[in-house]
């Protein structure tokens, strides 16, 4: 995946190179700025199993600032933003690879640098017996438990460090 | 021969009983098998004749469309045309709330039996921190009774399907504000057939997508307020269904 340049950010951000659980590494740059979910929508998107994005919704794509072209045939770890924590991503496809749902409360990174939260829940689809990709839903958070998960995650990420 | 019995989700409006009547006499027609309609006022009583393998063909919302795929073994054949199921929440129209996040713990929510409906708003209410835990729901048979609540003071909100919202006199929405509208998309009714009628599967899929393609087909469409079908492949179905499972808590 290529690094985010400032073709896509403008000034001012901050450069941070994240390193992914496949051994890949990107440099991505951040603003600190907010971009609101919008109302009333679902975003939702779908991977494989082994987190490529084989499906994405018209909220996905229009949040995400990316093209849906650019997004299918990646990895979900494109929005990957570096105020989360790798611990709730490990939790995340452990859960999911039990078979169980998972929730949870998520800061994505734009192709603008930008951020939104949401608060998302993820299944494995199964046909036929067979766990064949995920199905990814995100809605809007609550402020609260968003400030809360603030507080959590910073402390998480230090305890990474 | 025993007829085939077709039932439709108890959310659809009531002047479209007559349709689904007219549809059924033109479904029995180009199939050529007896098929009787069996209506029912709740969704209770709907899903314990389901349970008892009494329905061959249903127009089901998709809340019941995960549990007639998935326990039952139907088989999803048509989606209607550009409609799909979306709620809103309202308020009466000098209510001081502006937006969701207004809202607080204890509202008392006016609302039907309609789990769909239910679900999407309930979605929408997370972001105030509201959830069935501190709320309290009253629940009444038709969207017109939510629509009296709001009005009478009795609810501080009230969910509707959109279109049955849209549906309301004129002088009631006037005294209505909207607060919220979904906009999902992908949660839609969907007519499924039971494993009973497999023979007729192929038909079906045929038949209906060029319905309105005739003028017979298209008046029959209107009396039951769509404009067409399209098919709805297993695939699109199952996704449906996994997308309502993470919306169930």
């Amino acid at each position: 995946m290529e690094d985010m340049t400032n073709k896509d950010v403008r000034e001012s951000y901050t450069e941070h190179r994240l390193c992914y659980y496949d051994g890949n590494s990107r440099c991505v740059l951040v603003k600190d700025e907010e971009t609101p979910f919008p109302e009333g929508k679902l975003i939702v998107s779908r991977t494989d199993l082994r987190g490529i994005i084989t499906h994405c919704n018209q909220a996905f794509v229009e949040m995400s600032g990316y093209t849906e072209a650019e997004l299918i045939g990646q990895p979900h770890y494109i929005l990957r933003h570096p105020d989360m924590p790798k611990a709730i991503f490990k939790d995340a496809w452990e859960t999911v690879a039990r078979g169980e749902k998972w929730h949870g409360y998520v800061k994505n990174l734009c192709k603008d640098g930008r951020y939104y939260w949401v608060y998302a829940t993820i299944i494995l689809n199964v046909r036929a017996g067979n766990a064949v990709s995920c199905t990814s839903v995100r809605r809007k958070p609550s402020r609260t438990q968003v400030d809360a998960c603030i507080a959590y995650y910073a402390q998480l990420k230090q305890a990474e460090v | 021969m025993q007829p085939y019995v077709m039932t439709v989700s108890p959310d659809f409006p009531p002047a479209q009983i007559a349709g689904w009547y007219i549809f059924n006499t033109w479904l029995q027609r180009q199939l050529g098998v007896p098929i009787h309609v069996s209506l029912f006022d709740d969704f209770a009583s709907q899903r314990a004749v389901i349970q008892n393998d009494g329905i061959d063909l249903i127009y089901a919302n998709p809340f019941d469309a995960a549990m007639l795929v998935r326990e039952k073994g139907f088989t999803a054949i048509a989606t209607p045309l550009h409609k799909s199921d979306e709620a809103i929440i309202a308020v009466a129209v000098d209510s001081p709330v502006q937006r969701i996040e207004d809202l607080t713990p204890g509202i008392r929510i006016a609302a039907t039996d309609d789990p769909d409906v239910n679900l999407i708003a309930m979605i929408m209410l997370e972001p105030a921190d509201l959830s069935a835990q501190n709320v309290q729901t009253h629940t009444v048979d038709t969207y017109v009774l939510v629509a009296k609540r709001l009005l009478q003071g009795q609810a501080d909100v009230g969910f509707f399907l959109r279109d049955a919202f849209q549906t309301l006199s004129g002088m009631i929405q006037r005294q209505l504000r909207e607060l919220i509208r979904s906009e999902i998309h992908v949660i839609r009714h969907v007519l499924l057939a039971s494993p009973r009628l497999q023979e007729q599967h192929q038909q079906l899929r045929r038949l209906l997508p060029a319905m309105n393609t005739d003028l017979k087909g298209q008046g029959v469409l209107a009396s039951m307020g769509l404009q067409g079908w399209e098919i709805q492949e297993q695939e699109d179905t199952e996704f449906m269904i996994d997308l309502m499972d993470t919306l169930v808590n």
